[in-house]
């Protein structure tokens, strides 16, 4: 898939670093102990506990897709048709993370499938985090 | 001072706040539309600006109000969802300095500020209080709404315009570009269209309840049947075509289950009501319909797209509010105009208020019913987006026509329009009213 590079801002620095060492990590709020993704600068809950970065497993599962034939980014117009598919992490399912599944057709995604994180290389060298289907 | 937004206080969010402090005592009155067009053609008379200005004059025309009884303008900065003006282009100078200009030359274009609209309708001479609603007419309404009940202004104009540019929707800015900064690229990064999260409930949620996407071809031809009976709309002006299940169903995917249809189509509009205290109302030219309640819902989902759960528990705490703050329950309501652009969240709304008693799941066996104005289940009877363009406006404007008697061919006829609900936009984060023939 031709996907956009990434320029990490502050917000989102570790998240990238993270991925650029094969590592997911999510923002966790210690006070809460409750993760939130995509990072703010406060937790959404309590809005003044101290916010960490905690590594994931790297596990978790299809909740849901859709399959693009219309897609608004110019980089990624010539895969149409193409999936972006949801994935709820094992860790807490109310996380979220988009996918495009490399390797499974469109519209052929099997929903409530195990899968685990990979890490693909953007064409400005930055890692983003993928995800493929667990044997 | 430049206007501001609504402060928090002005809306009603929370469950358990009670009967609306004001209801019935403000009630709408004028009603104004300028003509539609799919796209700016840079002249000075189409620019989002002159099409306010005209909305805004015919509001208080047909109400019957003078520019100089006007204390009061709410209106929505923002003037668009996606047709930003691109950074490249030049700006269209001619037009800009034919209106008096405030300090962004993109007001009046691109955008539309209160000063703006002040500086270039000089008739408005007692304006005494401007404030925002963003996003969306029905923000807007209940902004209108509090300050018009708290004293804040006693003849207020509401206001909400919309540009389009030549150009597709969404494709310019950081879409077009070979990277792109990191927080926004978790949520952008895989190519999602702008319906793709309202597509991937709908997915949920005929997974959940075993139906299909067919199933939404009777809500969809009877808002474009709808939508063709509303002269102030896209398609009746523009496009008067009926839609057929076929058309519907072999519509090209955009995001699969969300076909183009499945998407409003984006338009220049303005349209703009006149608002006033049911007192001052009782001797304008056109019927009050009084507002009995309105509601906001503030939800936030948990992480990167609502999940169904998430929808289902906001719906029904937003009916909750709806009918709490009105004094109302679902039986009450003649009809509904809840939001539907994009329509495969129609249902979570209706669902949400149990209109006409359906649950959640029940909405798409309920449009294979007699859904039409002539029956006894109206749905969307203003046609909505999708039966007369992208303005987040029609559904207003309908209940508020229908109540008065005014809605012409598309009057209901099956109910007598005696109260009614509209707003949206989305299941989680929207503004609700809810419209009244009486004042108790
Ligand atoms: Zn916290």
């Amino acid at each position: 898939m031709s996907k956009q590079g990434v320029n990490p801002d502050e917000l989102s620095q570790p998240f990238w670093d993270a991925a650029n060492n094969n590592k997911l990590m999510i923002q966790n709020c210690i006070t809460c102990d409750r993760l939130q993704h995509p990072p703010e600068s406060e937790c959404r809950d309590c809005e003044n506990g101290e916010l960490e970065w905690k590594e994931m497993s790297g596990k978790g599962k299809i909740y849901n897709y859709v399959v693009v034939y219309d897609c608004p980014v110019r980089m990624l117009q010539e895969d149409q048709p193409f999936n972006v598919a949801v994935v709820m992490l094992d860790e807490d399912p109310g996380i979220q993370m988009y996918s495009h599944l490399p390797g499974v057709p469109a519209d052929e995604v099997p929903v409530g499938a195990n899968v685990e994180v990979i890490f693909e290389k953007l064409p400005n060298g930055q890692n983003v985090p993928e995800w493929k289907i667990s044997n | 001072m430049a206007t501001e937004n609504a402060p928090q206080s002005m809306y009603r969010s929370e469950e358990g706040l009670g009967i609306w402090e004001h209801r019935g005592k403000v009630a709408a009155v004028g009603i104004g539309h300028s003509p539609t067009e799919r796209r700016w053609d840079g002249s000075r008379d189409t620019s989002v600006g002159a099409l306010s200005i005209l909305a805004l004059r015919k509001a208080m025309e047909d109400a019957g109000v003078t520019p100089d009884q006007v204390d009061g303008l709410v209106i929505t900065p923002v003037t668009t969802t996606g047709a930003f003006w691109p950074e490249e282009d030049p700006l269209p100078w001619d037009v800009i300095k034919s209106y008096n200009q405030t300090d962004d030359p993109l007001d009046g274009i691109a955008k539309l500020s209160a000063e703006w609209l002040l500086k270039n309708m000089p008739e408005l001479t007692n304006v005494k209080y401007t404030q925002y609603g963003p996003t969306c007419m029905s923000n807007a309404l209940n902004v209108a709404s509090q300050a018009v009940g708290d004293g804040l202004t006693n003849v207020c104009l509401v206001l909400k315009a919309w540009h389009n540019l030549p150009g597709r929707y969404y494709q310019s800015g950081p879409n077009a570009h070979d990277a792109i900064q990191g927080t926004s690229a978790i949520r952008t990064l895989w190519g999602a269209p702008a319906c793709s999260g309202t597509a991937l409930q709908f997915a949920e949620y005929c997974r959940k309840y075993g139906k299909t996407h067919d199933m939404m071809a009777p809500f969809m031809i009877n808002s474009r049947r709808n939508g063709l009976m509303m002269p102030e709309g896209y398609w009746y002006q523009h496009r008067p075509e009926e839609l057929t299940a076929e058309d519907y169903e072999y519509a090209r995917w955009i995001a699969k289950p969300a076909n183009l249809f499945d998407n409003d189509i984006p338009i220049m509009m303005a349209g703009a009501y006149l608002f006033a205290t049911s007192e001052r109302a009782k001797d304008m030219k056109q019927k009050p319909v009084y507002i009995l309640n309105h509601a906001s819902s503030e939800a936030i989902p948990r992480s990167l797209t609502p999940s169904l759960d998430e929808v289902e528990a906001e719906t029904a705490s937003t009916a909750r509010k709806i009918y709490e703050g009105a004094g109302i329950t679902a039986a009450d309501l003649s009809f509904e105009n809840m939001y539907d652009g994009f329509p495969q969240f129609h249902q979570f709304h209706i669902e949400g208020l149990g209109y006409r008693g359906i649950k959640f799941g029940e909405a798409l066996d309920f449009y294979q019913t007699d859904i039409s104005i002539e029956g006894p289940n109206p749905v969307s009877p203003s046609g909505g987006n999708i039966g007369a363009g992208r303005s987040r406006v029609w559904l207003h404007t309908d209940s508020i026509q229908q109540i008065q008697g005014r809605a012409g061919a598309r009057a209901v006829t099956g109910v007598k329009p005696e109260i009614a609900v509209s707003g949206g936009p989305m299941p989680l984060g929207g503004n609700y009213t809810v419209w009244s023939a009486t004042p108790d």
